[in-house]
């Protein structure tokens, strides 16, 4: 059987090195086509949706008979069910295709929608005592509701699981959820859920408790603890903001097929979420993207605006139909990271030894509630009560944000063990040592990056007690943080050719979503193969090649690079077999290397990689590779990595301002393919977590219930001048290499606002509660020091 | 965006007719920066636009004895650049830098600048200046006010000012020259700022059938002047609060003085107060703290910017020190 482990240290000519992603010149130059620079060759109609004004109300009628008589207008789709209710303002309502855009726009105001609205709520304060209600099992209704507000699955299947149903859900109504969005999971789950009675008077509370969860003898713990420390930490929503917003163009070829250009994290996924509401089978929907301005998890379906830009291309008689978002649509309903509030204690012994974890949290993810985040993050503290509501509010629905709830549950864990260590008078690197046993599987992992970290920051030499470093108007402060996830490599398929020209093409239907997947997949091929990185040919981005799985969870570089490696180590293989008797050896004696086929340990035995291709014959050698693959072993991927940031501020104690001055990121992940995007995903991982710890917030205004800043001049984020020193360690080596590779998107974007958030403290002496650490959180928390 | 006329006249004339031609529905468009933004998001919508970029009388600056002649179509980036306000006019030249971003300087004029609308995420929502819900109660006053005025805010109009300019020209006491049908006026620029009482009033003493000519400021060789600006982000960022000061100074004392802030009110802030609180003194940190006091004195926040009197306080304390040659 062929080998397909990792190549050792000293037999990697490309993996592990630091080489320059493939797809720069053609972003930094413009020739980067992303779907919004695709231009079909015929004429194109301009798509535009109609938004609810309200942030929640019953909709009692649509009126599209001026839209449709208007010139210019090729299709009119009506988007809600008459009678249904819309649960966040920019709901969609219905949509119109144009010749062009201001058509189109005048098509959609001549619209006339007749609204009855209904109470909302925007707000995610904290709830007043005693309003929460217990969950209880889901009516018809609930199930709807949780369908169109995009509940997140796995939620979905948990609530069924605890809460059952509240009715008996035949096939056709089941068949009905499909159609709206509902996936078989949930279909599933729903028949399989139990019945109870429907619960209590019809009109529900927003804020749902989840069970409080007991875990050891937290109040024996907090009894005999010789330090409780007590704190308030959180984060706000934030919107992903993705630079290129969501959206599509759809055509039909013919009346049987569609051809999709969407901005997506999920090719090969894309197709079998359409199928269904658009009637035709998966196999005659061909999705493409080029490139991809952004995702951060918000797009891995096909919306609601995807579906309707097909059906007007449709009724538009396939003629091509491009939705994409308007820059406030994109901030008001293309996704939120959930809200994470808690009220912390922390029981220690005198050494600083953590004993006790107690929690009261609250969040919101919109219409849905959201979950509850992982508290305490990362150390599993012996004693622990929590307590969790979620507020079911009008704020829009949330989508996965790198990192799904890690970030929120770091901000809370590592700013309580912060002012825990600050109570005791501790270094934080000691308190974090003293309790490194409670991390679990990566405690070594931490101790030898904590060691990195400390040496460039210089931690020793700079840290000082809370606010002991003011000088004049500015205190400045150190703050860190740990974080971890998995990162396993997904489900991959790939193709690699051969050909008897030489040329090798690797054909693959993933995407590279910024993290540089194309040249992970080149360097994979190329090293295998004995060949420089330009002699592999791409291609990437279409339905046409193998699937691969979404790129979420940080799982692309272990999936991809695993089948790559796999169907290049079989293509090579093949190769032997051909090209073994002109060598006049066995195909088991022969490797690839510098653009030769050769005879090891025999280098007069060698063939250039033209000549030993021209063994090949008349057909090329062709060879799948897959992920996972249990029957051929080993394993290439793997799963769990940790990570060690630290962050030095400075605070304008007159103004609130803060500014980041360095930030420190040690980082594992396995074994990486390439050292300097491996690297370039931390820096722009501590980038975007600047941004959401000092900027970034969705402001809502429970007056008219709709997002003040959908906007790129109030929704903040950081510009160039606002990016500090980065430093960013790759743990590599012994101990790492072995491991297989494993994704890198995630992790570090966890802990640069609790990092910040605890510098912040540091610098100026009191903790301010919550992100973004803006002006006048900082005053308002330095007002309250001054007056207690 | 909705269908509109453009008429691309080349003298004032022409411009003028154009303008009134269109009772009601016309807009000057110069940079277009904030125009073309606030008609996406439909906010004005404009039956005709009067692009009037082709009139050059109205480009450039002009040096003299009695100042600078500033044509309302000069650029940002230009002003920025111009020599006379390098060497001359430091506080207008520090707010010029900070203005938006590299790329609007080159297209925002000094005209535009001036008679930009209103930041207000209420109004920019299509809210109203003054904004109210259905029964009249004011959106702002209860609502999300955290960047909004503390001071001039008794009435209805709680929107600040967004020019982060106009207060480096009115401490230096420019004047604005406006042009209609009935020939030309002059006035402080100071005056130029209005605060609406209703929601058919605008923010700028400008008529509709009006167009902004030039700015004229008197010299300052002699001034001592600077510009502090507080915001969140280093990068693009709309500041929280602004101070302008220009002193007349004689030996180490304040002879005169003018104080201007910006982000705090409907217009920009010249306040009295805090002139004669440093009128007479010499610069220290004790006679900047006083002023500054004096400056925010007056002021009411709503029930989310009581930060923003401390903001205020601190561009006022840290224009005068700089002023005074502190870093």
């Amino acid at each position: 059987m062929p080998d397909f482990a990792w190549p050792t240290a000293e037999d990697r000519s490309l993996i592990g090195k630091r080489i320059s992603r493939l797809d720069s010149p053609d972003k930094v130059s413009g020739r980067a086509k992303y779907n919004y620079d695709y231009h079909p060759s015929g004429p194109m109609l301009f798509g535009k949706v109609l938004r609810s004004p309200h942030a929640k109300a019953k909709i009692l009628s649509v009126d599209t008979t001026a839209a449709q008589k208007m010139p210019g207008v090729e299709a009119v789709e009506v988007i809600q069910k008459i009678g249904g209710t819309v649960q966040w303002a920019g709901d969609e309502i219905a949509a119109v295709a144009a010749v062009d855009e201001g058509t189109a726009e005048e098509a959609i105001r001549a619209i006339n929608v007749k609204y009855e609205p209904l109470a909302y709520l925007v707000s995610d304060a904290e709830p007043p005592a005693g309003s929460a209600e217990a969950p209880g099992p889901m009516s018809e209704d609930d199930v709807w509701d949780a369908i169109d507000n995009q509940m997140p699955e796995r939620q979905f299947l948990e609530y069924l699981k605890e809460h059952g149903v509240s009715f008996h859900p035949e096939e056709d109504l089941l068949k009905q959820f499909k159609g709206d969005g509902a996936s078989d999971a949930i279909l599933d789950a729903l028949r399989k859920a139990a019945y109870h009675e429907p619960s209590g008077s019809g009109t529900r509370s927003p804020y749902q408790k989840a069970a409080a969860t007991t875990q050891g003898d937290p109040d024996k713990a907090f009894a005999e603890a010789s330090v409780v420390s007590e704190g308030v930490y959180g984060t706000s929503v934030i919107t992903h903001c993705c630079l290129e917003s969501h959206g599509s163009t759809a055509e039909w070829p013919d009346k049987d097929h569609l051809f999709v250009h969407i901005s997506t994290q999920n090719v090969s996924g894309v197709p079998s979420q359409m199928a269904e509401p658009l009637g035709v089978p998966a196999a005659n929907i061909r999705v493409h993207q080029d490139h991809i301005g952004g995702g951060f998890g918000s797009k891995f379906s096909a919306d609601r605006w995807d579906i309707t830009a097909a059906k007007l291309s449709r009724k538009a008689g396939g003629r091509p139909v491009r939705i994409m978002l308007e820059r406030d649509a994109e901030l008001k309903v293309a996704g939120a990271r959930p809200s994470a509030y808690a009220r912390v204690k922390v029981a220690a012994s005198k050494d600083g030894s953590i004993t006790g974890w107690q929690s009261q949290s609250w969040g919101t993810g919109g219409p849905g509630g959201g979950g509850s985040p992982p508290i305490p993050y990362v150390f599993s503290i012996p004693n622990q009560r929590k307590e969790h509501t979620a507020i079911r509010n009008n704020i829009g629905p949330a989508r996965a944000w790198r990192a799904p709830n890690h970030p929120q549950a770091a901000v809370i864990t590592m700013g309580a063990l912060d002012d825990l260590a600050a109570k005791i008078n501790m270094d934080p690197i000691d308190l974090w040592l003293k309790n490194l046993s409670l991390t679990g599987p990566r405690q070594k992992v931490y101790e030898e990056e904590f060691g990195v970290a400390s040496d460039l920051m210089d931690w020793k030499q700079k840290w000082r007690p809370r606010g002991q470093n003011i000088s004049g108007n500015v205190a400045r402060g150190l703050g860190l943080s740990l974080h971890t996830w998995g990162g396993r490599g997904h489900a991959s398929q790939c193709d690699v050719n051969i050909h008897p020209d030489g040329s090798v093409d690797v054909k693959i239907g993933t995407q590279d979503i910024g993290t540089g997947t194309r040249t992970t997949l080149a360097i994979v091929a190329a090293e295998t193969l004995g060949l420089p990185i330009e002699a592999i040919k791409l291609y990437i981005g279409d339905t046409q090649y193998p699937p691969s799985g979404a790129s979420g969870g940080s799982t692309t570089p272990g999936g991809v690079s695993s089948s790559t490696r796999r169907a290049a180590v079989e293509a090579r293989e093949a190769l032997f077999a051909k090209v073994a008797p002109a060598l006049n050896a066995t195909p088991e004696q022969l490797e690839c290397k510098d653009k030769t086929v050769r005879v090891k340990g025999d280098s007069g035995r060698s063939l250039s990689w033209k000549e030993a291709c021209s063994k090949i014959g008349a057909v090329p050698i062709t060879a799948r590779g897959k992920n996972p693959d249990k029957e051929h072993p080993p394993d290439l991927t793997n799963s769990g990595v940790g990570g060690v940031q630290m962050a030095d501020v400075e605070v304008d104690m007159e103004t609130g301002i803060v500014k980041v001055r360095k930030m420190v990121a040690v980082q594992d992940c396995g074994l990486i393919i390439d050292l300097k995007t491996a690297e370039s995903s931390c820096y722009g991982a501590l980038t975007m977590g600047i941004s959401y710890a000092l900027f970034e917030e969705k402001v809502m205004d429970q007056a008219t219930g709709t997002m003040l800043n959908a906007n790129m001049e109030f929704y903040r984020l950081a510009g160039y001048n606002d990016i500090p020193e980065l430093v960013v360690h790759m743990m590599t080596g012994k101990g790492y290499d072995e491991r297989g590779v494993i994704g890198l998107g995630e992790p570090p974007v966890i802990s640069p606002g609790a990092a910040i958030s605890n510098a912040v403290a540091n610098a100026i002496g009191v903790r301010v509660s919550y992100l973004p650490l803006t002006p006048d959180r900082v005053l308002a928390a330095l007002g309250q020091k001054a007056g207690a | 965006m909705r269908a509109f006329e453009y008429a691309s006249p080349t003298s004032t004339k022409q411009a003028l007719s154009l303008l009134g031609a269109a009772s009601g529905g016309a807009l000057v468009l110069a940079g277009g920066t904030d125009l073309l933004a606030l008609m996406k998001d439909d906010i004005v919508h404009p039956k005709r636009l009067v692009n009037i970029k082709e009139i050059r009388e109205l480009d450039g600056v002009a040096s003299s004895s009695l100042g600078l002649r500033i044509g309302a179509l000069t650029t940002l980036a230009d002003l920025a650049d111009n020599v006379n306000i390098v060497k001359d006019y430091s506080a207008l030249a520090d707010a010029l830098n900070e203005a938006a971003s590299p790329q609007i300087r080159n297209m925002a004029t000094l005209g535009g600048n001036l008679c930009q609308r209103p930041r207000c995420w209420y109004f920019r929502n299509g809210l109203g200046l003054l904004p109210k819900d259905q029964s009249g109660k004011d959106l702002v006053a209860t609502g999300e006010n955290r960047y909004h005025a503390i001071l001039g805010n008794d009435g209805p109009a709680k929107f600040v000012s967004p020019s982060s300019i106009a207060p480096a020209l009115i401490a230096y006491g420019a004047k604005i020259r406006l042009i209609g049908p009935n020939g030309k006026r002059e006035l402080p620029l100071d005056k130029f700022f209005v605060i609406p009482k209703t929601e058919d009033q605008r923010e700028h003493d400008l008529k509709r059938d009006e167009i902004v000519t030039e700015v004229v400021l008197p010299p300052a060789a002699d001034l001592k002047s600077a510009h502090y600006e507080i915001r969140q982000k280093d990068a693009f960022d709309w500041p929280l609060a602004t101070a302008a000061v220009v002193f007349q100074m004689s030996g180490s004392t304040v002879q005169s003085a003018r104080v201007v802030m910006g982000y705090v009110a409907p217009t920009p802030w010249l306040s009295e107060e805090a002139a004669q609180a440093i009128i007479g003194k010499s610069i220290s940190e004790e006679t900047a703290k006083a002023a500054a006091d004096a400056a925010v004195q007056a002021a009411k926040p709503l029930s989310q910017n009581a930060y923003k009197v401390q903001l205020a306080r601190v561009a006022v304390k840290r224009a005068i020190l700089k002023a005074g040659g502190a870093a």
